[in-house]
């Protein structure tokens, strides 16, 4: 297969996505069935087109065809056959093509798992997604395109990043796209409802699984991106605030509030604007990620070669589909307060007011990372803004959350009434003042472990109270339905990441030591005895290998063994060493030989004690896993002929008022 | 243009590669608080040479360099304001990774609790109208799962 | 009407990324413009490259402008830089001293032997510590430092033709005119 198909097979779905966007959206305008029925095939074969041009690069790369300049700049003969699959996302072209691969997956599910939504809603939204593709292929087709030939063909390419040399990096990507991309769903669902006019709230019920899934990817894939930043760059740090890394983050502080809001419209019928405008602004933080990660104009460890032409295209892009959605926000959003009212101490407020400090927190984000290029722009003079602004803020504004959270299954829609609150409040309040008191003794007093312990506990206690408050009050078979149970899963998962940051935040020891083999350094209660460097060698790289021996009061922890690789063309990369575990990560990475001419005597290391550290994924698993057991609740499967009536009602009704 | 730029990552990179590891760096502390004083420092100051890192992690030459001056600096007893003065006045305020708190950076410090207020205001606003509009009606039995 | 902010907002924050490609293009966005414009050169003392016993101090520069030209064996900038100074540095009419910065002073006599010495004198910055006060974080760089010993100008990056002509040669006229 010639790459030159690949590209064809490009153009054949830019074609496709044209005819998805335009004949349902003038279908449904016109009412027109003939038109609206045009968007599940076209949807259908523009996905096979993109796969097929998909699945041509991956065997580009297989194949060694380094004709393909992509594959090139991204790979060579000695590189693992996995790390070649892998590097199809590895740099600009290839990873544009999986963002639109994954559109096409998540427009098929929606055309395979929609079979109840009426014709013309479904019309907008498959056009909606259709424009956003048509965007992103000519994107992939005019400036970024992956099949570009190199001639003459070089006899071997250049390399995949080594950093990039690692299955955590293989995962990450695509399942962080599944997210960023996933909220393009909730924006054509909003952007359909705006077009219809029709404010009815059970669109939002469609939209709810779509929405909380996405967001479960998303969640998953900041999670992959942490770790494996933890385990591959050797600086056992975790986050860095650094602006791609923010630029996901923000859709997700957004999908968050979204699936919050989204809950409040779909039952309660309020806050319809606010739940369109949320899921507007969390599709389009996904847009200005892309944009911020490809244009260059933020300096970051993560950024693609940048080009202006380039970053002027997506901007374009992102000015027409934002700017646009947001125009019709303003001119077709609800301008009637809907649903059923709510008094002070009410779910809707707690959510409202959850609301708030995340939209806050993302806006907070977002003026962190774009303040350098606003000193640029009034003249300010050149500021860096990092992780102790981003620590300082963003804590600040979740303790509200966090005061919050334990109160919000017990809150009632509409009114509640203070006495089970108040049982709720001493409960919780007590078990985190006594395991706090405990911790202090644990922790040498150190302040930020303490506060991680009592909010933790908060939360978590605030959780199991309400799991035996379901199983005393319910019975067999009602008592957690899949919403709740994601929404308790996801709860309890604040509570474990709570625990993982701040104790290994403060908790953690390192050490720079210089040692000559046989020589014992302590860090952290743990003893390290370096027992010399030998060489060794891998598929595409050789090594130089430490064995480092930890003991803990004389008994046998770990034998461990960092690494410093050289790849082709003397890139180096330091493959650090960890000892995982439940309550501590034990962390080595390799220095430099004291003297590089006698690589046998003493070399430099550094050496961590991480307490809790995994406690920080594991949270964020359980939200994902959280994320994903609501969005498979049977309620927002089950067909209701009831709803599809009263829909048509209210259209009417809309129509004549 | 593009192969300029290319080229330049390209050795950049194997400039980097070649000097990799050089972070570690162990100094001569006198105890372990001065070696705390020392990461927490090096964390919040940037290397300039590098792509969004800071000094304590950076493995480029200029970085450890820098170190070298701060560990210098902090054996000749200045203190953390000192020290960070010191490099902001040879490099400037984009040396410091926490922005100082002056007229060109309020908007950075205080434009979040404006927006804050601001959202605190709609919100307080949203809930008094709509505790205003009487207590929400009997629950009838919906299935919108408002039951718990 | 408030419906409307949310756009407003978004075509504000479009403005400011376009700017952003904008200023992108038109500057180096690795550059840090020094703080030590208008302020007095630190105190240094370095030896000579050739003759290291001979030390070159501020003080014994004081009284004329001149040039520091911040370079290094081991820079691939400087090498594109190197015929730009080779031919123009006579024209400047102000001395061009070389700062050979963290370099090996075997590799730098050599690289100059082989590349040609425009400089009117060089002196070694082996460590680099002293480059440290200057606010130096890279090569080639160049200061312009006046009679009175405080810096004028600063160039980040290898000098061009444009830029000598269009910032440099103003800069030094400018302060030739001040010269009593």
């Amino acid at each position: 297969m010639t790459p030159e198909l690949g590209q064809l097979a490009l153009i054949l779905a830019l074609f496709l996505a044209l005819a998805q966007s335009v004949l349902p959206l003038i279908g449904a305008w016109r009412g027109n069935r003939a038109l609206m029925a045009v968007a599940r095939p076209a949807a259908t074969g523009q996905a096979v087109f993109v796969a097929l041009a998909f699945v041509i690069l991956v065997s580009a790369f297989l194949r060694f065809d380094f004709s393909v300049q992509y594959v090139a700049d991204n790979s060579n003969l000695q590189l693992p056959w996995y790390y070649r699959i892998a590097a199809v996302w590895g740099a600009h072209e290839g990873s544009m093509l999986l963002w639109v691969l994954i559109l096409n997956v998540w427009t098929v599910a929606l055309t395979l798992f929609s079979r109840r939504l009426p014709d013309a809603f479904l019309a907008r939204v498959l056009g909606v997604l259709g424009i956003i593709s048509t965007g992103f292929l000519c994107f992939i087709l005019f400036t970024s395109n992956p099949f570009a030939r190199l001639l003459p063909m070089p006899p071997d390419g250049a390399d995949l990043n080594p950093v990039l040399q690692d299955p955590g990096m293989t995962f990450h990507p695509p399942v962080l796209y599944m997210g960023y991309v996933g909220f393009s769903v909730a924006f054509a669902f909003s952007i359909a409802a705006l077009l219809g006019g029709s404010m009815e709230q059970s669109w939002v019920r469609w939209a709810r699984p779509w929405t909380n899934a996405a967001w479960g990817f998303l969640s998953c894939g900041i999670v992959a991106g942490s770790w494996w930043a933890y385990a591959e760059l050797g600086w056992g740090g975790w986050w860095f605030w650094d602006p791609v890394e923010n630029a996901s983050f923000m859709p997700w502080l957004v999908g968050v509030a979204l699936i919050h809001a989204q809950a409040v419209t779909e039952k309660r019928g309020s806050l319809r604007a606010w739940t369109i405008l949320l899921s507007l602004f969390a599709f389009s933080l996904s847009l200005l990620g892309t944009f911020l990660v490809r244009s260059g104009i933020l300096t970051s460890v993560h950024a693609f070669a940048s080009d202006p032409r380039r970053g002027t295209f997506i901007l374009g892009f992102l000015a027409v589909v934002v700017g646009g959605s947001l125009l019709l926000y303003a001119l077709r959003a609800p301008k009637v307060a809907g649903g059923k009212a709510f008094a002070l101490v009410s779910r809707e407020s707690a959510i409202l007011i959850g609301n708030l400090m995340f939209t806050v927190a993302a806006a907070m984000v977002m003026l962190g990372t774009l303040f350098p290029l606003l000193g640029d722009a009034l003249n300010l003079g050149k500021i860096s803004v990092g992780p102790p602004y981003f620590g300082l803020l963003f804590p600040l504004l979740m303790l509200p959350v966090v005061l919050l959270l334990p109160f919000g299954p017990y809150l009632r829609w509409g009114n509640s009434e203070a006495p089970v609150l108040k049982q709720v409040l001493v409960r919780a309040a007590i078990a985190a003042a006594a395991c706090a008191v405990i911790a202090a003794f644990f922790v040498q007093g150190q302040l930020k472990a303490i506060a991680g312990v009592a909010g933790a506990v908060w939360v978590g206690v605030g959780v199991v109270l309400y799991i035996v408050k379901r199983w005393r009050d319910m019975s067999r078979g009602r008592r957690y339905p899949a919403e709740m149970a994601g929404m308790l899963l996801a709860h309890f998962g604040v509570a474990v990441f709570l625990i993982g940051v701040m104790l290994s935040e403060s908790l953690s020891v390192t050490r720079d030591v210089r040692l000559s083999p046989g020589q014992v350094a302590t860090v952290g209660g743990y003893e390290f005895r370096f027992d010399g460097v030998s060489q060794t060698t891998g598929p595409n790289w050789t090594a130089e290998q430490g064995v480092v021996t930890v003991t803990r009061n004389g008994a046998p922890v770990a034998v461990m063994h960092p690494q410093k690789r050289t790849y082709a063309h003397e890139q180096v990369q330091t493959t650090s060493a960890i000892d995982p575990g439940i309550t501590r990560d034990i962390y080595v990475a390799l220095g430099e030989p004291m003297d590089p001419n006698h690589v046998s005597g003493a070399w430099a290391l550094r050496l961590y004690t991480k307490p809790f550290v995994r406690w920080i994924w594991g949270g964020g698993l359980f939200m994902m896993l959280g994320g994903f057991v609501s969005a498979a609740d049977r309620r927002f499967r089950v067909k209701r002929e009831v709803e599809a009536t009263q829909a048509v009602t209210a259209t009417l009704q809309e129509s004549q008022a | 243009m593009a192969k300029l730029l290319r080229t330049a990552v390209l050795l950049l990179v194997t400039f980097a590669g070649i000097a990799a590891a050089q972070a570690i760096d162990p100094l001569p502390f006198r105890d372990h608080a001065e070696e705390l004083r020392f990461q927490h420092l090096t964390s919040e100051l940037r290397c300039l040479v590098c792509q969004d890192e800071n000094l304590a992690d950076s493995n480029a030459d200029f970085a450890r360099d820098l170190r070298h001056k701060v560990f210098e600096l902090m054996q000749q007893g200045k203190n953390d304001a000192q020290i960070k003065q010191y490099l902001v006045d040879r490099y400037s305020d984009f040396v410091l990774y926490d922005p100082p708190v002056n007229h060109r950076t309020w908007l950075l410090w205080f434009g979040p609790l404006l927006i804050l207020i601001a959202g605190a205001l709609v919100v307080a606003n949203t809930i008094r109208k709509r505790s205003r509009s009487g207590a929400p009606a009997a629950a009838a039995p919906t299935e919108n799962g408002d039951d718990w | 009407m408030s419906r409307l902010l949310p756009f407003f907002a978004f075509m504000l924050l479009a403005a400011l990324l376009g700017f952003g490609i904008w200023w992108n293009s038109a500057h180096d966005p690795t550059a840090v413009p020094s703080p030590l414009i208008n302020k007095p050169a630190p105190d240094f003392a370095l030896p000579m490259l050739d003759t290291p016993a001979k030390t070159v101090s501020k003080q014994s520069l004081l009284g004329k402008p001149y040039l520091v030209n911040v370079f290094a064996s081991w820079c691939f900038a400087c090498g594109e830089e190197h015929p730009v100074l080779m031919a123009e540095s006579k024209d400047l009419g102000v001395p061009l001293i070389g700062y050979d910065y963290k370099d090996d002073p075997q590799d730098a006599k050599a690289w100059l032997a082989q590349h040609g010495n425009p400089y009117d004198m060089v002196i070694a910055d082996t460590s680099g510590h002293t480059a440290i006060d200057f606010g130096v974080y890279g090569a080639p760089e160049t200061f312009l430092i006046d009679g009175k010993g405080v810096i004028r100008y600063k160039r980040i990056g290898p000098l061009t033709p444009e830029v000598i002509a269009q910032q440099l040669k103003p800069a030094i006229e400018a302060l030739q005119k001040e010269a009593p």
